[in-house]
């Protein structure tokens, strides 16, 4: 059986070439066609099954998470809040500022790794079961089969002539679709400005340009998305289902079909002999096909269209027990598995390879790195500004006086004292205040003067270091600066 | 708009824009046209090295949509926007048009904000916390560069935090500062004063002014050689305000301290300028500006509230 990526070695002779409709295909000869295929609209049929419920499951969390955590709260505030007016971004007990910017290069970084580990051992999981583009076409598609019916239903309907009853479904179905377009654009905004401030604006009628932009174009897209373009997205616009298949390998999981078993296929009774009529064990009842939510046949091998749902897994399971055959014709495996007879066990086993191994080591080095750094971080920062252009000035009583504005910004969220010390030439004198209330996550300017003795140290650049203390808890930040004695 | 002498360049980018757009909607209408070569195996029947073909991949056709938008909107945006030659467009923006407008948008914004303050006398504004955080904000913008971040100045710079003023430190007196700007000029004096020794001898008579260290000999020797100074500084040395003429018995000096300093200021004498700021900012920043420098060196009287530190 051949696996290779769209590139195949070996001329198979059942594979059937995905045309364009309407190119008449005949055997053994060439054919012209256009540039540019026509949109081919996708019914997949309802399925049931293990992956089928799996994906619901992640349907579930993944969107409990996001509508729900904006209307969890966290003391006074909202518990995940991304205030961009401010600047602050709130993450539960964590207020970040953006200067913690790194935090969110490094969250990207172990995204990316994850991703690459999930699909190095088990294929396109993120596409199938995680990712907003999956996800909403799926509930999309729930809201379509309620409305319009299954697979067949949905055909007819669309086949059929304009009719009271089908404009009646369709208004309906566009209504369900965008009010949950609505709710969806709402929730997103609720997490850059107050979701429950927003719900009373909205009720009000007060709500902002902006934010009703956002509402509608958040809204627009998971509308468009989710309603039309579903896996024209996967298969034209997705960057990552391109590139996926370089974490592929021979022991990575995907959803396969048993061609050895299942060829050659075609229909027959069910009471009639397997034995003499010559044929595999595929009934060829083109469910797999039916379900399929980017509408590619599996048996024609690995393609990267495939998301990897295991829908046709899930209803070829269902056949193969009418039929009284053994399950998992086409089933979720590996391509060594398949090709060598491989157990359960021997799987498993081979989870264990290099490829895997680093993708992990290098996932928990960052995942480590990052809770240690969140871990020690201060709850404040400084930014020490020399003034630029006054150099330095002759005091009253002999002494040189350098000035600097401190930026303490306090990330706690409770009033802070600091306490402001400097030090690195001897007799350096702090003439201002060194104490420095900054309120609740706020940040405020400090003007500090230092003043060292005339004749105490020799003309030019003297590296000088300002030592910042919180009260409580009580942390130091020690911040580098220069003191410049002129000639 | 007349940064050539003819306009055959404009006519020429203008010409390659509209030809850029007609060749593009061109290659689509050919695109649609043309037909690929396909063989039954989804492949384009060319194989290279054995084993390696080509697959027939044909682009969706709402992309074509996609496109025709692009070149639609490029059309509409030509008409309405510069971007042929120096046809203006049907707007007329400019980045600049863009600029002042948002500009006096912004300035309208936020003349509500300084109308409140336009009305109270400087005396009262500095008092006011919100007219203090804008003055801050303002004076960091606009003065920190040569008076520091701090107010005090530096050399050729004056502090703005003591009593000592130049031009005056009534508020009126400083707005005229900030709206008309200053030159201090004092003209080279040794031949007024004489000899080199005698300059050295005036030099010594001023530092004693102010009680600073000095040769009491030279100073006693300097006194009747100050007359020609007096003219501006006042018999006593207190200075002139009129003139800009500094005050030389308060120990504060803004050119540099000692007699070597003040010896370089009497045989070269100084021009020193502060920039006006009429054309900077608005009446009402000013009025607050000018209230905020004059707390600076009034703090007991401006004492802001408590709650707005």
């Amino acid at each position: 059986m051949n696996q290779g990526l769209k590139i195949n070695t070996e001329p198979t002779p059942r594979v059937i070439p995905v045309h364009p409709v309407a190119m008449a295909v005949e055997e053994d000869s060439d054919e012209s066609s256009s540039l540019y295929i026509a949109h081919q609209k996708i019914y997949p049929r309802s399925v049931t099954g293990i992956f089928a419920k799996w994906r619901w499951v992640m349907v579930v969390i993944t969107q409990l998470v996001f509508y729900g955590l904006p209307w969890f709260d966290w003391g006074q505030r909202q518990a995940v809040l991304f205030d961009l007016g401010a600047r602050r971004f709130y993450i539960f007990g964590i207020v970040l500022y953006p200067q913690d910017f790194i935090y969110l290069t490094a969250l990207l970084v172990i995204s990316a790794l994850s991703l690459f580990l999930f699909t190095a051992i088990a294929g396109r999981l993120w596409c199938g079961y995680a990712c907003p583009q999956t996800v909403y076409s799926e509930i999309f598609i729930w809201i379509e089969r309620q409305v319009e019916g299954d697979r067949s239903a949905r055909i007819r309907l669309d086949d059929s002539a304009m009719s009271l009853e089908k404009l009646v479904k369709k208004w309906y179905k566009h209504f369900l679709w965008i009010s949950f377009s609505m709710w969806t654009g709402f929730t997103f905004v609720g997490y850059f400005t107050p979701v429950r401030a927003l719900g009373m604006e909205f009720f009000l009628g007060h709500m902002s340009s902006w934010e009703i932009f956002w509402v509608f174009f958040y809204g627009f897209a998971t509308y468009g998305n989710a309603g039309f373009m579903r896996e024209q997205v996967c298969k034209y616009m997705c960057p990552y289902a391109r590139f996926q298949s370089a974490m592929f390998d021979k022991d990575t999981l995907i959803v396969t079909y048993d061609e050895q078993r299942g060829e050659s296929r075609g229909a027959r009774s069910k009471k009639a002999d397997v034995a003499t009529l010559n044929l595999g064990a595929c009934v060829d009842c083109t469910l797999c096909v039916q379900v399929c939510p980017t509408g590619i046949d599996i048996r024609n091998g690995l393609q990267y269209e495939c998301i990897g749902c295991g829908a046709c897994a899930d209803v070829c399971d269902i056949v193969m027990d009418k039929m009284g055959y053994p399950r998992g014709l086409v089933k979720y495996s590996t391509q060594n598995a398949m090709t060598q007879g491989w157990t359960h066990a021997q799987v498993v086993r081979r989870v264990f390879r290099p490829r895997v191994l680093a993708y992990t080591g290098i996932l928990w080095v960052i995942v480590i790195g990052v809770g240690v750094s969140l871990a020690l971080r201060t709850p404040f920062k400084v930014d020490v500004v020399r003034d630029r252009a006054s150099l330095a000035r002759i005091v009253s009583g002999g002494k040189t006086e350098n000035n600097y504005r401190l930026q303490i910004m306090n990330a706690a969220e409770h009033e802070q004292r600091f306490t402001l010390a400097a030090e690195g030439i001897p007799g350096l004198t702090m003439m201002t205040d060194d104490q420095a209330i900054v309120a609740s996550t706020e940040s405020k300017w400090i003007s500090v003067r230092l003043q060292v003795p005339y004749d105490a140290i020799a003309a030019g650049s003297h590296p000088i270091y300002f030592s910042i203390t919180s009260g409580s808890p009580i942390e130091k930040i020690v911040e580098k600066s220069v003191f410049l004695v002129p000639r | 708009m007349s940064d050539f002498t003819s306009n055959f360049w404009s006519m020429y980018v203008a010409g390659m824009s509209l030809f850029g757009i007609l060749a593009c909607l061109l290659l689509l209408w050919f695109s649609g046209k043309a037909k690929a070569m396909t063989a039954n195996d989804n492949t384009t029947g060319h194989v290279w090295d054995g084993d390696l073909r080509e697959m027939n991949n044909p682009l969706p056709r709402w992309w074509v949509g996609l496109f025709i938008i692009t070149i639609v909107f490029s059309l509409i945006y030509l008409v309405l926007y510069p971007g042929l030659g120096n046809f203006a467009g049907q707007f007329g923006w400019t980045s600049v048009g863009q600029f002042e407008a948002e500009v006096a948008q912004g300035n309208k914004e936020v003349e509500p904000i300084y109308a409140r303050f336009a009305g109270m006398p400087p005396e009262d504004v500095a008092k006011d916390p919100q007219a203090m955080a804008i003055g801050d904000r303002l004076f960091m913008n606009n003065c920190a560069q040569c008076h520091g971040s701090d107010a005090r100045g530096s050399k050729g710079f004056p502090n703005l935090t003591d009593a000592d003023w130049l031009h005056g430190g009534a508020p009126d007196k400083i707005k005229e500062s900030l709206i008309k700007g200053r030159i201090g000029q004092m003209p080279p004096m040794v031949a007024a004063v004489g000899t080199p020794d005698d300059v050295r001898n005036v030099a010594h008579y001023v530092l004693s002014l102010s009680g600073s260290p000095n040769d009491s000999l030279r100073a006693a020797l300097g006194k009747s050689k100050f007359g020609a100074c007096a003219a501006c500084h006042g018999i006593d040395g207190k200075g002139n305000q009129a003139l800009g003429a500094p005050d030389l018995s308060d120990d504060i000096w803004l050119h540099g301290w000692g007699e070597a300093a003040i010896v370089d200021k009497i045989n070269n004498g100084k021009v020193n300028q502060m920039p006006a700021q009429a054309d900077k900012l608005t009446d009402g920043q000013i009025h607050v500006l000018a209230s905020y420098v004059w707390g600076l060196s009034n703090k007991a009287a401006a004492a802001v509230a408590p709650a707005a530190k």
